[in-house]
């Protein structure tokens, strides 16, 4: 058989070609990948906690634990206020008794009686879901109990849990639990029944000081949108890939 | 030869009652909405569910209109951002059900706030008059035992019968 130069290269152009394009078509055709195409105009929640105003009075977890039928004396929540306070030996103390739904009203760290003048600094940083753009918890549902809604807030369908613990393993934030009631897998809902409602989250509204705000992340007009385009904000635990989008001010970086 | 071809119609048998049973089993709406089994593949009757959930918490111009005085005198003290609700409960459906709601006047209660801690933030920046230092006292020292409504008026977030 003979064989030019010029057929050759185009015969080697062409298999390149059939076997690239192809690949790649296929990953545009992806239906994520396809419905991501329009994300940036999607309506989606989002989160700010200003942790520089946070005192530690724990009212939005009070206000959440009654709000959700979480049961108030159980030792779960589905948001938190943790402490932390370093002294000046170097400790890192960090508490959150009873998940702050009484508040932080004696310094007792830990239970540990520390001296004002050996604090270097301290504070209060409250915790939720973050609602994860790519939410680890969802990707291990073997059943299809918990999702994403397309505003972009992770549910869990009660009728539908097993039970397994799965998300509840998977979940860098330690924000998922089992419910004491219905044993089943539960989580933060950003106040769901509220938020459609045009209420704000039940924390959002029992915070007095305003750390806690609730919003529509592209939504110009909102408070949410206007404090992550134009503050100096952070996410908890990056590295992970989550995309949460719950996005705090004031984060320290012994924060986890 | 029809021995040969026993174990596939077995095996197709089997197929069929499964499809059947999945069929039976798995509600019409569940759907991968967005074609996204990655994260949206749920029983969308769901999101009903938790939109269908009770409000409790009903904020504060839902008390506004029977409770006009100290609705009043709360918004335009320093306690402005306090709701109703955080000292009173969540309304619910007040005045049906709960017919009254109970107040927590436990010295607990205001030491949330108003409770001396060296990492507390010393400044209140929440009213719109401008930043405040925020009030904090020693419960030990500050007259253990006697409920803070004793002397303190909440509602005006003053002293009570004083300025």
């Amino acid at each position: 058989m003979k064989l030019t130069r010029r057929e050759l290269l185009k015969m080697g152009f062409i298999s390149v070609a059939g076997t690239v394009i192809p690949l790649s078509a296929l990953e545009i055709l992806k239906p994520e990948a396809f419905a991501s195409l329009k994300h940036s105009k999607k309506k989606r929640w989002g989160f700010v906690v200003d942790a520089t105003k946070c005192v530690g009075c724990g009212m939005c977890v009070k206000a959440c634990k009654l709000e959700n039928e979480v049961p108030f004396e159980s030792n779960v929540s589905r948001t938190w206020v943790e402490r932390y306070v370093v002294t000046k030996d170097g400790d890192v103390i960090i508490d959150s008794p009873k998940e702050a739904r009484y508040g932080f009203i004696k310094n007792d760290p830990q239970g540990k009686k520390i001296k004002d003048e050996d604090i270097v600094k301290g504070f209060f940083v409250p915790k939720l879901c973050n609602q994860c753009d790519k939410p680890s918890c969802v990707q291990v549902c073997p059943v299809g109990a918990t999702y994403k809604t397309e505003d972009g807030v992770v549910l869990v369908d009660r009728t539908w849990c097993i039970g397994c613990g799965y998300c509840v393993q998977n979940c860098p934030y330690g924000a998922r639990f089992f419910h004491p009631v219905y044993n089943t897998a539960e989580k933060c809902t950003f106040c769901y029944h509220r938020i459609t409602k045009g209420m704000k989250a039940a924390c959002v509204d029992a915070c007095a000081f305003g750390a806690r705000k609730i919003g529509l992340i592209n939504d110009p007009q909102s408070e949410v949108h206007k404090i992550i385009n134009t503050e100096r904000v952070a996410v908890l635990k990056p590295e992970f890939g989550n995309e949460p989008q719950v996005f705090y001010i004031g984060l320290d970086h012994i924060v986890r | 030869m029809s021995h040969a071809w026993r174990p596939l119609f077995v095996v197709i048998g089997l197929v069929a009652l499964i499809l059947v049973v999945r069929a039976i089993i798995v509600p019409a709406d569940f759907q991968a909405k967005n074609g996204d089994y990655k994260y949206q593949w749920h029983r969308v009757g769901n999101e009903e569910d938790w939109k269908n959930f009770k409000v409790k918490y009903q904020g504060r111009d839902y008390c506004k209109d029977c409770h006009s005085a100290q609705y009043g005198q709360a918004t335009s003290s320093k306690h402005a951002l306090v709701q109703c609700e955080n000292c009173h409960g969540p309304a619910i459906e007040h005045p049906v059900n709960p017919a009254k709601l109970t107040i927590d006047k436990s010295r607990e209660l205001c030491l949330r706030c108003h409770a001396k801690l060296p990492y507390r933030p010393a400044v209140y920046a929440g009213l719109p008059a401008g930043p405040i230092p925020l009030k904090m006292q020693d419960g030990e020292q500050h007259n253990p035992g006697i409920e803070c409504v004793t002397c303190h008026d909440v509602h005006r977030a003053g002293f009570k019968g004083g300025k």
